[in-house]
């Protein structure tokens, strides 16, 4: 059924349809129409123009009825690209079972020499055949059918491949049934549908190939024309008498352009990716659509400033709310940790920042980002792209996906360079390996020529770090970059990056599920649940004393070495669903300690000097953190 | 990288082996006297009986196709009863003029195809994106013998831009100018299907690169969109561009024979199909043999094309 008004709400595969079924149906009633015969010559009356003499279409240059060939010619080609499907697929289809039932040297066999057959350019096989057979409407056919006999083989075979070892199967051999029977009723049932949609794709091409065949002359020999041989006569008279070849011509185009829209239609309609609108590209900047008032920035010393961040998906007529108005600073020198589970939004409002949110469909709707004093949120791309990199650097997880592939880490490192900076290409690269021996890479004047995957995960990590120092930034938003690392490689990684901000006086937004990343690195710590935060302090004060249940649940699920027999306590339950968030705490359904007036109304971030909290029952008295 | 190639060269001597086979195989399915199917109006009894001879067509099935095989390693395709010429002679002639028109074409539809790829999927759901799909679906839809003549009937009828057909001149034509001129709608018209089929293909898997990870780091890297789209996001997509790319020449290359016909040039595919019509079977066994060969020795060039642009394969 959603297959059905997914297809239909595609206007244009609609029409498709309703096209083809149209011309169907006119090749179907032909005989019945009162037309003149297709094949009485009448030379006294030679290409006659349309609608002269009672023609409808005119005469062609033997005085036939060109609407009346046209007809039954769209009537024969149809036939013959479809009888063309019907056989490639039975044969293709009874190859592709027999070898991916029986495996082994069968399959080996058969598959090499539908390898060897797909070798060929396609028409060069079918010309071979027609050679040895003749030309003829029958003998073009089969060597349409024959020349498509490979995909299809193929491609059954791999979806029978996947059956033969399935428990049904394994069943009715272990019942006693032959291969006969098996293959009859337990694959090919299951075949079936795959030889539908494979024909229903290649029936557009085969119409297209015999009609080749007949406009060559050696498909469909005179009298009996199809739209191709139609075609192929015409073509004498092309400059004198165009209307002769451009109605043949037409029709063919009619016919392969409407099967080629419903076929585009079937596809997206089955192809599940297509379906959820999941293919689409992100734009070079987050989409922004801000309503209300922009807040203010409040008192200044910060050099990144997030200010009531609302930031949004639209899937559908879905609104998932990934960041619900956060506030967020950190000053130069400063390492401010954001912590919280997978889903809370953490990274989302990192790349907020910079407007690096996929979109679509990320939206942000609301607050500011002020760097320097400046707000960022609708600034026009350029002056973001500017800042990117050069002021504002990334961070990210998994520098396999993160780095490009196909280019040398060198390469990487020197364009990060010179796209801010005009220098030459060897003082870029002298920088390059400047900034590779920084972040200690041994050997970084040859390592400098690898690829991502040459390098282990620590050393690709080290060049992502390279790459955001590159240009000296202000701040860095590092997004869980040590998460895909072991313990050891993370230890040197957070310590590399303690080092550069305490030398350089480099801002850090270091964003991480861990509580022990943040004890060992950050001044000051927020956490964030559903998309804002529920707590935020000086590190050491909210590791003493956690005050909202959520995050003393997740300090309790960091193991301690020498603990000794703590329970680690994994938090029941899972963070809520974005898009139908309940009034009230969003951690309630987890908690403990909720009670109703934690499920009615909005509930403040409040505390005293740096600390400051979300709940109504906090764990602990807030009591004023040192920095 | 020579070992690679070398390697490759080696794993296609079995399918050129195969491309033999099946062409003989389909040959002997002519059904009467070989010979007699082979000469048609020529048949004399001295000619019968030379043929038999130079052939094996007496000898068993086996037999013969090592003959002939052996014999097509020397060079020796045997001899074109119709243009009474070296059926090598003839296909080589005739091939080099299809190299240029099919060439032309490959190229033409590389460029155009993934410039309008990429250009449709930076631009998704915008204007040029819904104008390029629609040409994209047109242009997979149209015959090309069709439009080629449409072409004629616009381009060489009534605006007189280029010649209706040929390859040159009658009288003194022939050099470069002359024969651009002449290729220009030829090497269109057979370009159009392939150039819809590349469009689309690189569109799609710009759109699967697009959302990748390395993108979004480019882009937080400050690198202008312009090379996002077409250093970056290009470069990683070529991968999977390229296999279909190599499909495509196959597609050109049979497209070729109708174009050929509509525009009279004097390429491999007409020469194979008069053959057929006259029915010399020797000229289409060896142009049929030889083009497959150059199409498989082609796609290997694509394959270590492959290898150069992606550091990941193993060479």
């Amino acid at each position: 059924m959603q297959f059905l008004s997914l297809l239909l709400r595609n206007r244009l595969a609609a029409a498709g349809g309703v096209v083809l079924s149209l011309v169907l149906l006119l090749a179907l009633v032909t005989p019945l129409l009162p037309l003149a015969n297709p094949d009485v010559t009448d030379t006294a009356n030679r290409f006659l123009m349309p609608g002269e003499q009672g023609h409808w279409l005119g005469t062609d240059h033997l005085g036939r009825d060109l609407l009346a060939r046209l007809l039954h010619g769209t009537r024969l080609s149809l036939a013959v690209g479809f009888a063309a499907a019907f056989f490639a697929a039975f044969f293709g289809a009874a190859i592709g079972i027999i070898a991916g039932y029986f495996g082994g040297r069968t399959d080996n066999l058969i598959m090499r020499g539908v390898d060897m057959l797909m070798a060929f350019p396609y028409i060069l096989l079918a010309l071979a055949i027609v050679a040895a057979l003749g030309p003829g409407l029958t003998n073009a056919l089969i060597a349409v059918a024959a020349v498509n006999v490979p995909f299809f083989a193929r491609n059954i075979r791999g979806v029978t491949v996947g059956l033969a070892h399935k428990e049904f199967v394994d069943a009715a051999r272990l019942a006693g049934l032959g291969h006969t029977r098996i293959i009859l009723t337990e694959i090919l049932p299951n075949v079936i549908p795959v030889i539908v949609i494979a024909m229903s794709t290649t029936i557009g091409w085969m119409i297209l190939e015999t009609a080749g065949l007949s406009f060559l002359g050696l498909g469909s020999q005179p009298p009996q024309a199809d739209l191709g041989s139609m075609l192929g006569e015409a073509r004498g008279a092309l400059i004198t008498n165009p209307h002769t070849s451009v109605v043949p011509g037409a029709m063919i185009l009619v016919i392969v352009m409407s099967i080629n829209l419903l076929g585009d239609g079937v596809r997206d309609a089955l192809d599940p990716r297509l379906r959820s609108g999941a293919l689409t590209r992100p734009m070079p900047a987050t989409r922004v659509e801000r309503k209300g008032t922009i807040p203010a920035e409040g008192e200044g010393g910060a050099v990144l400033n997030l200010r009531q961040l609302q930031t949004q998906f639209h899937v559908k007529n879905r609104i998932y709310k990934a960041v619900g108005g956060v506030d967020l600073k950190v000053a130069p020198g400063e390492c401010l940790g954001v912590i919280g589970e997978s889903g809370s939004g953490k990274s989302v409002t990192a790349l907020s920042v910079m407007g690096l949110v996929a979109s679509p469909p990320g939206v942000i709707t609301g607050g500011a980002v002020y760097f320097q004093g400046q707000d960022l949120v609708g600034a026009p791309y350029e002056r973001l792209r500017a800042l990117r990199g050069d002021k504002v650097a990334y961070i990210f997880q998994d520098p396999l996906a993160t780095l490009h592939p196909l280019y040398k880490v060198g390469d990487q490192l020197v364009e990060a360079i010179r796209v801010h900076h005009p220098v030459s290409r060897s003082e870029a690269r002298a920088r390059a390996v400047a900034l590779l021996k920084q972040v200690r890479i041994p050997n970084a004047e040859s390592r400098i020529d690898s690829y991502p995957h040459e390098m282990s995960g620590g050393m690709r990590q080290r060049v992502g770090i390279a790459m955001a120092l590159a240009n000296d930034p202000e701040v860095i938003i590092a997004d869980e970059p040590t998460t895909a690392l072991d313990v050891t490689v993370q230890a040197q990684i957070l310590s590399l990056l303690d080092d550069l901000r305490r030398e350089r006086g480099l801002a850090i937004i270091f964003i991480t599920h861990d509580f022990g990343v943040v004890a060992q690195l950050c001044d000051r710590v927020a956490v964030m649940y559903a998309g804002r935060i529920v707590e935020t302090g000086p590190t050491a004060a909210v590791l003493r004393a956690p005050a909202h249940p959520y995050t003393s649940r997740l300090i309790a699920c960091v193991p301690e070495l020498g603990g000794g027999r703590r329970r680690l306590e994994a938090i029941p339950g899972l963070p809520p669903a974005v898009d139908r968030l309940e009034p009230g705490c969003a951690f309630a359904p987890r908690c403990l300690k909720a009670s109703a007036a934690c499920r009615e109304g909005d509930i403040a971030l409040e505390g005293p000097g740096a600390r400051a909290v979300r709940c109504i029952h906090p764990e602990a008295e807030l009591e004023e953190g040192v920095a | 990288m020579t070992g690679y190639i070398l390697k490759r060269l080696l794993s296609a001597v079995p399918v050129l082996l195969g491309i033999t086979v099946i062409v003989f195989l389909i040959m002997a399915m002519i059904p009467g006297d070989p010979a007699l199917a082979i000469l048609g109006a020529y048949a004399t009894p001295e000619n019968v009986a030379k043929i038999n001879r130079d052939l094996g067509l007496d000898a068993p099935l086996v037999a013969r196709y090592f003959i002939w095989l052996g014999n097509m390693l020397t060079g020796d395709f045997g001899t074109s009863f119709s243009l009474n010429r070296p059926v090598i002679d003839e296909v080589l002639d005739r091939f080099s003029a299809t190299l240029l028109l099919a060439g032309t074409s490959f190229v033409l539809c590389s460029v155009l195809g993934i410039a309008a790829g990429v250009i449709s999927a930076a631009k998704q759901y915008g204007w040029a994106d819904k104008g390029i799909t629609f040409a994209v679906l047109l242009g997979i839809s149209i015959p090309s013998f069709f439009l080629g003549m449409m072409m004629i009937l616009i381009f060489a009828v009534e605006l007189r831009w280029f010649p209706v057909s040929g390859m040159k001149m009658a009288y003194g034509g022939g050099g470069f100018a002359d024969v651009a001129n002449h290729l220009v709608m030829p090497a269109f018209a057979l370009a159009v299907v392939a150039t819809g089929v590349v469009a689309r293909l690189s569109r799609s898997a710009m759109l699967e690169v697009l959302r990748q990870d390395f993108i979004r780091t480019a882009r937080a890297k400050g690198v202008r969109e312009g090379r996002v789209v077409w250093g970056h996001a290009l470069r990683a997509a070529m991968v999977s561009i390229i296999p279909v790319l190599g499909i495509q020449a196959g597609f050109v290359l049979s497209g070729a024979v109708y174009i050929e016909m509509v525009f009279q040039w004097p390429g491999v595919g007409r020469m194979l199909v008069d053959a057929i019509l006259k029915r010399d079977i020797l000229l289409v066994q060896g142009g049929v043999v030889f083009v497959a060969a150059c199409y498989v020795l082609f796609n290997i060039a694509v394959d270590v094309a492959q290898s150069l642009l992606d550091p990941r394969i193993k060479t």
